[in-house]
């Protein structure tokens, strides 16, 4: 039990001390786990909202390949990222193995089917009439989707939060492509498995601490908007 | 309309903010620049690396990727053309890979030893047994919990070469358990179930302070810990940097870096962790 309070005093020590390497790796977590929610709230969010606004055959089978990507391995996807940013993999051109820039690759399409699944299922549950009504009154459809959005606010807030909170607590695929490089790809989570690797248990359990602090500011931020009075 | 084009005109500044802060710094560092180090986890986990690398960034301008993975990985990766430069302690495995000519100018950089640890009470009664093989011997016969890195690694290549020189074959059997990850989590797994191991005594003295696990076998010549520094051969993989390789391992031959190796740890646990052997030849350790 003494641990866990050294690790919380540790923390403590470490955020007010402002220690330059700590400060560094939290910066880091929330700048490529931020972009990468930025590009699947991107693409997910209108991937999502064509899916659900549209109707085509073979709807059911995308809707549930959508579904199954909300549970996509971390690992995995680390995994094949890997693979293809080899040198000599297809994508080694890029020379990006080992860089943030990968890490933002992986997160972004860890985060990418959360965003999609959350923004359908939310269009898809607004009510039809609502549809044909906004319709019946001239809008065009980005008017049209704008206002889905708007009234579906709650629910795609919370596909921001999903998103950006399995990305910045996911250690897999960012130790994989990442490399866990001192200064360079070392984030809170990559960081805590190394000392805890060191056995430096105090400070592993400080990086935690840092990780649901940061997580919870992030979060009461958003909810902070989520909650806001409809403007009406 | 008038808040649609507002919100997405603060979503344009949001992106644009976020990528002016975050991609042109050193997200796409010069390629020629970077050179991949992949290592064994004993380098990283017992702080060795942490103050050679940035000497060495220091002096030659080289950004080093330091991957700590097994030894068994690291050559993998070596094997491919998806690392430059490799410090690893498995020879056996070194010399196969040097002659099937994945590796160049493999070099001696320095040694510690594996020991044979396990808990206080020694329900195996191996403390003070002279032969790594006899002690793996007793604790099969024992059938004491033994924990096994199961990855590949240097020391776990050394680990199924004392079972072979013991002529067991511990596969299978229900007290001997593979943990699959690194030694200091393997080192904690151990703690944990009151269990034997064999470590390197590097990552062990870094950590003893958390285990409780004393040593009870060492200074059989069989144990020792030996490591490499090889460059990979940029013949088979034109892609990779041999300059870089090249710096780094002279780097870790000369005279200053043995220095440091040669002290490295003694203020914080009292002995060194390393010996430095650069410019000795394998024959001098025994090999």
């Amino acid at each position: 039990m003494d641990i866990i309070f050294e690790g919380i005093y540790k923390a403590i020590v470490l955020l007010f001390s402002f220690d330059r390497e700590v400060i560094g790796i939290t910066w880091l977590s929330l700048k490529i786990s931020g972009i990468a929610t930025l590009i699947s709230v991107f693409i997910g969010m209108s991937f999502g909202t064509s899916v659900a606004l549209s109707e085509f055959y073979g709807k059911r089978f995308v809707v549930s390949l959508i579904n199954t990507g909300m549970g996509l391995p971390p690992v995995v996807v680390g995994l094949f990222v890997t693979i293809f940013l080899w040198r000599n993999g297809p994508l080694g051109f890029l020379q990006i193995l080992y860089t943030p820039m990968a890490m933002i690759l992986a997160q972004a399409i860890i985060a990418t089917p959360i965003v999609t699944g959350i923004t359908l299922a939310a269009i898809q549950h607004l009510p039809k009439s609502l549809r044909l009504q906004i319709r019946a009154l001239g809008a065009t459809r980005l008017q049209m989707v704008w206002v889905l959005a708007k009234e579906a606010r709650l629910p795609l807030l919370a596909a921001v939060m999903a998103g950006f909170g399995g990305v910045i607590s996911e250690v897999g695929a960012s130790i994989m492509v990442g490399g866990n490089i001192k200064g360079y790809t070392r984030v809170l989570t990559t960081a805590t498995v190394m000392e805890t690797g060191k056995g430096n248990f105090d400070i592993a359990i400080a990086l935690g601490v840092i990780l649901l602090l940061l997580a919870f500011l992030i979060n009461a931020t958003l909810t902070q908007i989520q909650q806001r009075e409809r403007p009406r | 309309m008038e808040r649609l084009r507002r919100f997405i005109g603060i979503l344009g500044v949001v992106a644009a903010l976020v990528l002016f802060m975050g991609v042109p710094s050193g997200m796409a560092a010069d390629v020629q620049k970077n050179i991949i180090l992949a290592t064994t986890t004993s380098t990283q986990d017992t702080g060795l690396l942490d103050t050679l690398i940035p000497i060495f960034e220091k002096k030659t301008g080289y950004f080093v990727k330091t991957i700590a993975v097994g030894s068994g990985q690291a050559m993998t990766m070596g094997q491919k053309g998806e690392a430059d430069v490799l410090l690893v302690h498995s020879p056996d495995a070194e010399k196969k890979f040097v002659d099937e000519g994945y590796g160049i100018n493999r070099r001696l950089v320095m040694h510690n030893d594996f020991v044979i640890i396990g808990p206080a009470d020694d329900p195996a009664k191996i403390k003070g047994e002279k032969s790594a093989s006899g002690a793996f011997k007793t604790i099969a016969q024992s059938g004491s919990l033994f924990m096994s890195r199961g990855d590949n690694s240097g020391t776990h290549s050394k680990e199924k070469a004392v079972w072979k020189a013991a002529k067991l074959n511990p596969e299978g059997q229900k007290w001997y358990q593979q943990t699959g990850l690194g030694m200091g989590q393997t080192l904690s797994v151990s703690a944990e179930k009151k269990a034997y191991t064999l470590t390197d005594r590097g990552t062990y003295l870094a950590l003893q302070k958390n285990l409780g696990l004393p040593i009870l076998v060492e200074g059989d010549p069989v144990l020792l810990n030996i490591y490499h520094v090889i460059q990979v051969n940029p013949e088979k993989w034109p892609k990779v940097n041999a300059e870089g390789a090249k710096a780094f391992a002279d780097f870790m031959v000369s005279k200053d870096t043995q220095k440091i190796i040669k002290t490295f740890g003694v203020d914080k646990y009292g002995s060194p962790l390393f010996f430095p052997d650069a410019k000795k030849k394998d024959k001098d350790l025994g090999l």
